[in-house]
């Protein structure tokens, strides 16, 4: 195994997924240093959502290998049936080194905002309750809703539950952060106050990968652009030289349909 | 004319079968849910041969009057002379283990569609999100899937347990003198069945009062989540 100092953050080589007979992924390789933002971006159905949730295997890939920091998820294939991960506790520690924030936030509606936030790290992490409490409520105070943390998720707004999550992320203390579309179920006044945090983690040097239709925080925040189309990635380079030189035909129709 | 003195009378009598009736109806709802928890956990399996199974046994449960069940295991389990051999048979000869058995069996085949609601009401991205962050198996049982069907079934559940309290009275076709059992036997005593079936219906009714307001007493302290934010300054909390 390489030293996970030196080794990239997250490194993909040969990814490949399909559902059925239709090829989501063909052959992704990509890799990311500790710090760098990524955006994702790319037409729906494109499989930069896949991608993503193949970082912490809530879908498990048909080929190739990811590691994070260094680790690689070690997967079992049984013959006639979808691979899976092998290595039940391995799962856990990557899953929670590199934590998912959804489109439609997830948060969990029996438990109180602070009680989302310490869920998993008190039951899944098994750390002292009064501490993550204590963190959780310094995190809350961070993204802006310390009022509502004895609130259920259902009586926040989405811009406020969808701040919660991205809390509920940190407070697994993650090395990478995965975004899906994080503002796309969002009412269009609210995702400012969700970019607003997202550019926040980014200036302290977070580890991002961020599927999004934003091209505001794609081109102003993040250090690369990806742009996948049908299953490959066509553009993979710094934000300026994406926007202003593309190479793929695809993405200058892309950037036309979402300037216009 | 209704004769109220000897209703109330009669509805004193009847009281000393109460005890019989709740015993019945508390263990055949506490075994009843645990066979029905293995039901759900069949039908929601992802083998298909578990489904299938459960599958047969709640469509024969639920397909069949509870007193052809109730006939069938005390006098016809009986007839197998195998059956006497067994470790049940000390159980099988009483006509109160045959009724909790039938009672059992058979609200276990309703439960286990109730609680499989539950479990598939809890919305997908909530489990996926406990995934996510690393819950699996018992965890995500207890922690995520639990509380929330258990708040989905709930008015569907007291609807079964109402209906269990009601089913007991069938005991008394074998021989159990249970509230109805000791309702017969008054009115061949006595030949007033208006006044005696109407102290029985009484009880009955106070029965399920009791029951219905102890669910809704749970689903209410279940239902925190559901209800607006309470603005509690007394509490030193600024929710």
């Amino acid at each position: 195994m390489m030293n996970a100092a030196l080794a990239p953050a997250v490194k993909i080589t040969g990814l490949e997924k399909s559902y059925g007979a239709y090829k989501v992924l063909h052959s992704i390789s990509l890799s990311a240093n500790q710090g760098e933002v990524v955006s994702i971006l790319g037409a729906s159905g494109s499989g930069k959502s896949t991608l993503l949730r193949c970082i912490n295997m809530l879908e498990v890939p048909d080929a190739g290998e990811i590691s994070i920091h260094g680790e690689s998820y070690r997967l079992t294939q049984r013959s006639g049936f979808a691979p899976r991960a092998a290595d039940p506790k391995q799962l856990l520690r990557l899953r929670s080194q590199a934590t998912m924030v959804f489109q439609s936030f997830n948060l969990w509606s029996h438990l109180t905002i602070l009680e989302n936030l310490i869920e998993a790290p008190v039951h899944v992490q098994k750390r002292n309750r009064a501490e993550c409490v204590a963190e959780a409520e310094a995190l809350l105070e961070r993204v802006g809703i310390a009022d509502k943390r004895n609130f259920y998720p259902a009586h926040l707004s989405g811009g406020q539950q969808q701040r919660a999550a991205i809390a509920r992320a940190l407070a697994m203390r993650p090395k990478i952060m995965l975004f899906d579309e994080p503002t796309s179920a969002l009412d269009p006044e609210l995702v400012a106050e969700v970019l607003k945090v997202m550019r926040d983690l980014a200036a302290e040097g977070r580890t991002m990968l961020v599927v999004t239709h934003e091209m505001g925080f794609a081109r102003d925040v993040s250090s690369r652009v990806l742009f996948l189309h049908k299953g490959l990635i066509e553009e993979d380079d710094r934000p300026e030289q994406v926007f202003s030189n593309p190479k793929s035909e695809r993405f200058r129709q892309f950037i036309s349909k979402h300037n216009a | 004319m209704i004769d109220l003195p000897f209703i109330y009378d009669a509805f004193v009598q009847l009281c000393s079968g109460i005890p019989l009736t709740l015993q019945l109806m508390a263990v055949s709802v506490a075994s009843g849910a645990v066979l029905a928890i293995a039901l759900a956990a069949m039908r929601l399996s992802s083998w298909p041969p578990l489904d299938l199974l459960a599958r047969i046994y709640i469509f024969i449960f639920r397909g069949t009057p509870l007193l052809v069940q109730l006939y069938l295991i005390y006098y016809g389990l009986s007839q197998f002379p195998e059956l006497r051999k067994t470790f049940l048979w000390p159980f099988l000869r009483e006509a109160y283990w045959c009724a909790a058995f039938a009672l059992a069996l058979n609200t276990a085949a309703y439960s286990a569609e109730i609680i499989r609601g539950g479990v598939l009401s809890v919305p997908a991205g909530q489990i996926e999100a406990a995934r996510a962050y690393g819950m699996s198996g018992l965890t995500l049982i207890r922690r995520i899937i639990a509380p929330q069907a258990l708040r989905q079934m709930l008015p569907g559940y007291s609807n079964e347990v109402i209906l269990m309290v009601k089913s007991t009275a069938l005991a008394s076709t074998i021989t159990m003198m249970e509230v109805t059992g000791l309702a017969a036997k008054l009115i061949s005593a006595t030949y007033r069945p208006v006044e005696i079936f109407i102290a029985a219906g009484a009880i009955y009714l106070l029965l399920n009062f009791i029951v219905s307001r102890l669910f809704k007493l749970f689903e209410y302290r279940l239902s925190a989540a559901q209800r607006q934010p309470i603005y509690r300054r007394a509490a030193g909390e600024n929710a």
